[in-house]
């Protein structure tokens, strides 16, 4: 087990990167803790997949580097650097049995043959394959051979860390939920410093004690669940987690006064000087209250979604969505009102503090 | 796939069915009937039974014949298919030359095999082919129409620059096929370089190796054009393989029966072989 | 280590290529300098031996023969393996496993046992010495080969499009020429090279079906060669003569190659 620093990592697949733009990580500067379990979550492209095969040696940066427990480790190999990845496709050993896939890490690294034994035999109870020790990995389901996979990381119980990238997007949903709650036993149980890729926010949220949500090749926010859902850093963050996302409005700010539109309303704090090209105000739907006081919107569909309504609206032509429990009616005139708690100011799409209301 | 069972795409089959069938069956029946027959001219034919069998099979010739051709096809398929493979792991996976490279590999698979033959046989001269002049400079005797080693040297060398680019293509193609997720693992795992060969590359590239070998195998036991040009099937009987012995007798002494013997008897083993590699590769893909 | 690996094919294609620089060589001798002894390049170069070829119109309907016999050849065994392949690919039907390798077998079969059959066959039919005949009797070893090849092909297409397809109320011709030929175009290409190939290179059946009007460029080349004596020059250039067109359709191919000879699914 280790810690892991990434000291300004960046990375072009381009042989001789010059704009930003060229790059397909732009900036990465953080610190995975040992024993932490993190998940890595952002939409397809954001540069994850990229990143964490910089982390296991898969591909070396173009400028930076990374640091085993204080150990400049940039220039070492995969295997030097004693990484278990799994990967988002199975990746099995098709002439082997599937005990024989399980060992194979091992017997790699000359571990003696009744430890290998040992190690084998449990990893297999664990993900169930045990009465399939015998057969050849060819002939099994999508799901099996990713169990197989995961194994393969799972079985090297000495490793600095186990990184996964997207590992259950070929599981059928009901193992998903099975596999995932099984690796978070492990977690708690062995502490293996974990990495987890993602680009579904309920996997994130559900595995990782720190989630590091990155978009475009940078790291927007990292933190734990409820930080990401109540203080989203970046209007990304904002919009990609939660179900649905966060509101953003457009708003004029003025101390502790916004102006959507021609409506006005106050903060729960002022901000300070806004030098800001674009200012906005965040609410997640959560934090809406639908009622006969406050900003008057128009209603345009209500959806139903099992115990709770989504009442879809706008203001001034501006959408906004509010979640209200199922028995709440949406009045004849309906008002919005913010709960102050869930407010967040952004400057450029960056979330300002507000201070104290003067 | 789980295919459905319809007998109507019988209809589908049927036009390939019959031109084939025209091509294939007809003239086998011609064959089998000489086979069986003596003819003295003016259409005049005798039933001989299995007179021309029995010759064919008993006569040193054929059993020489047969002999030098799976000797020929034993070295060959040593020599190209290992060759092929590790040419093809040896080729870079991407890059602006690789399709130079398999243009320029590809190249003897598409001279006329007589063509084959006559430049080989111009490299081999022994005064001033490159082959044969270089040989003989360094102080090797070589002399490809008086002695049958350097004979076989030269139809070996022959085959190999004409068909090893087949095994490398097939091979490489296979290899192509692999996902990168394949090789990343291995490093995960600590894999040697063998060990990636012997469990990724090798069950990756089975398939195509087999379809190497099955056509290496086949083309290589009819072999006729390229050593008639280059040796003529000599010195002596030396280079005469089944194909060349069998046009000697059927075009040049007009032989009729013992070549239509010979014939069912050439086409019913180059059939029990392929069946054999055919059976091992379509239960390798049911498993 | 960068080096070693460039090492392997670089050494093999300097080997592939010797001989047909060889045969260059000795086509732009003149006849004296080749008798005279070992010469690493023409000391005397000359195209003589390409003017003596090329202003003989023998030569110019030996590529013609060639060339149609082979188009004709492609066409004829492309089309017809087409539906056959289809059909291996997505049914199974009475006796489809041993028609499969029935047809195999005839890839298989040696041409020198069909040469005399096949010249009485062709003769009486009355095609002897047409393009025709040499066409049709390729096609005993090239439709297996295609529907071998797009059989492989075909079956990496899901079966799902050809459902989808009817759903969606296309007939079958339609559906077939619309759809599904677009989808294994690679694959058909592939198919035809191969087709091409092995009906260029073949020469046993297409001398033994051919005598004066229809001789294909490669017989020519060696009756050339031997009609005005042994000239190794004459035979040189030729040779080189008639590796050109297949150049070509590597050149054409050169994109396919690596991924086509995977012949569909691996």
């Amino acid at each position: 087990m280790a810690r892991i620093d990434l000291d300004n990592i960046r990375h072009a697949y381009m042989p001789a990167p010059k704009r930003d733009e060229d790059f397909a990580l732009k900036r990465v500067h953080h610190t995975f803790d040992d024993g932490g379990a993190y998940a890595l979550l952002g939409p397809s492209g954001c540069g994850k997949t990229t990143l964490l095969n910089i982390m296991s040696g898969l591909l070396r940066p173009t400028e930076g580097k990374i640091l085993f427990d204080g150990r400049d480790v940039t220039g070492l190999s995969t295997e030097e650097r004693n990484i278990a990845q799994v990967f988002q496709f199975p990746v099995v050993y098709d002439t082997m049995t599937v005990y024989d896939n399980l060992a194979f890490p091992l017997r790699n690294r000359g571990v003696a043959a009744d430890e290998i034994d040992r190690r084998v035999t449990e990893t297999l109870a664990m993900i169930g394959l045990a009465e399939r020790a015998r057969q050849k990995a060819r002939g099994l389901t999508a799901d099996d051979k990713q169990k197989i996979a995961l194994g393969r990381g799972l079985v090297r119980s000495d490793v600095s860390a186990i990184l996964f990238d997207e590992p259950l997007t070929v599981i059928d949903p009901h193992m998903k939920w099975v596999l995932r709650s099984q690796l978070k036993e492990l977690h708690r149980r062995f502490s293996f410093t974990m990495v987890y890729v993602t680009h579904d926010q309920t996997e994130a949220l559900t595995f990782a004690d720190q989630v590091v949500v990155m978009n475009e090749g940078e790291i927007v926010q990292i933190g734990t669940p409820e930080e990401l859902f109540e203080r989203p850093n970046h209007t990304f963050v904002g919009y990609f987690i939660g179900s649905p996302g966060m509101n953003v409005l457009p708003v004029v700010l003025d101390g502790a006064v916004a102006r959507i539109g021609s409506h006005v309303m106050t903060l729960p704090g002022a901000t300070g000087p806004v030098g800001a090209q674009r200012t906005e105000l965040g609410i997640r739907p959560e934090y809406v209250r639908i009622g006969r006081e406050g900003i008057p919107v128009t209603v345009e569909r209500v959806e139903d979604v099992g115990r709770r309504k989504i009442v879809h609206a706008s203001i001034d032509g501006h959408p906004l969505a509010a979640i209200v429990p199922e028995d709440e009616a949406v009045p004849a005139e309906p008002h919005v009102r913010f709960e102050p708690a869930g407010i967040n100011v952004y400057a450029d799409s960056w979330r300002m503090d507000l201070g104290e209301a003067s | 796939m789980t295919k459905t069972w319809n007998n109507r795409a019988w209809f589908f089959v049927l036009p390939v069915l019959l031109l084939v069938a025209f091509n294939a069956i007809i003239p086998l029946m011609t064959v089998v009937n000489y086979s069986v027959q003596e003819t003295f001219g003016n259409n005049l034919f005798f039933f001989e039974g299995t007179k021309w069998y029995e010759a064919v099979l008993a006569s040193e010739r054929f059993h020489g014949a047969l002999l030098r051709q799976f000797m020929f096809t034993g070295i060959i398929l040593l020599i190209e298919v290992p060759l092929g493979v590790a040419i093809a792991l040896t080729m870079p996976r991407s890059g602006p030359w690789v399709s130079v490279c398999l243009v320029l590999m590809a190249l003897p698979l598409l001279i006329p095999w007589n063509v084959v033959g006559a430049m080989w046989n111009i490299m081999a001269l022994p005064d001033i082919g490159l082959l044969g002049y270089g040989l003989n400079k360094l102080g090797i005797p070589y002399n490809f129409t008086r002695q049958p080693f350097s004979a076989w040297f030269t139809v070996v060398l022959m085959d190999v620059w004409h068909w090893t680019s087949l095994v490398v293509l097939l091979a490489y193609a296979g290899l192509r096929s692999i996902p990168e997720a394949y090789y990343q693992a291995a490093k995960i795992d600590g894999a040697s370089r063998f060990s990636v060969f012997r469990f990724i590359q090798l069950p990756k590239m089975n398939r195509v190796l087999t379809i190497a070998v099955l056509l290496r195998f086949m083309d290589s036991f009819m072999i006729y054009t390229e050593p008639f040009v280059l040796t003529g099937g000599g010195p002596g009987n030396s280079t005469t393989f089944l194909s060349i012995d069998l046009v000697k007798a059927a075009l040049g002494e007009f032989n009729l029966g013992i070549a239509a013997a010979m014939s069912i008897i050439y086409f019913l083993m180059t059939l029990l072989v392929s069946w054999i590699f055919y059976t091992l590769m379509t239960r390798g893909e049911e498993q | 280590m960068r080096l070693s690996r460039w090492l392997v094919p670089t050494l093999y294609i300097v080997f592939l290529l010797l001989p047909i620089y060889w045969l260059v060589n000795m086509s732009f001798k003149t006849t004296n300098e080749i008798l005279g002894g070992f010469s690493p390049w023409p000391k005397n170069f000359t195209i003589d031996s390409y003017v003596t070829i090329l202003t003989n119109p023998v030569w110019y309907n030996g590529y013609i023969s060639s060339i149609s016999y082979v188009l004709i050849n492609t066409v004829i065994s492309v089309s017809f393996a087409l539906p056959a392949a289809y059909a291996f690919s997505r049914y199974r039907f009475l006796g489809d496993k041993h028609l499969f390798f029935w047809l195999l077998t005839n890839r298989m079969a040696p041409p020198a046992v069909f040469a005399l059959p096949f010249y009485q066959l062709y003769s009486a039919i009355g095609l002897f010495d047409t393009p025709w005949a040499v066409a049709l009797a390729h096609c005993l070893f090239n439709i297996p080969l295609a529907v071998w090849i797009l059989e492989g092909f075909m079956s990496g297409v899901p079966k799902e499009i050809d459902e989808t397809a009817y759903i969606d109320g296309y007939s079958f011709p339609r559906f077939f020429v619309k759809i599904f030929m677009p989808l294994i175009a690679s694959g058909i290409g592939v198919t035809a090279f191969f087709c091409f190939m092995f009906s260029w290179v073949e020469l046993l059946l297409a001398k033994t079906l051919t005598s004066v009007a229809a001789k294909p460029i490669a017989a020519v080349m060696t009756r050339t060669a031997s009609t005005s004596g042994y000239e190794l020059g004459l035979l040189a250039a030729a040779g080189v003569l008639t590796i050109i067109p297949g150049a070509i359709v590597i050149y054409f191919v050169r994109n396919y190659i690596a991924k086509g000879f995977a012949l569909g699914r691996v």
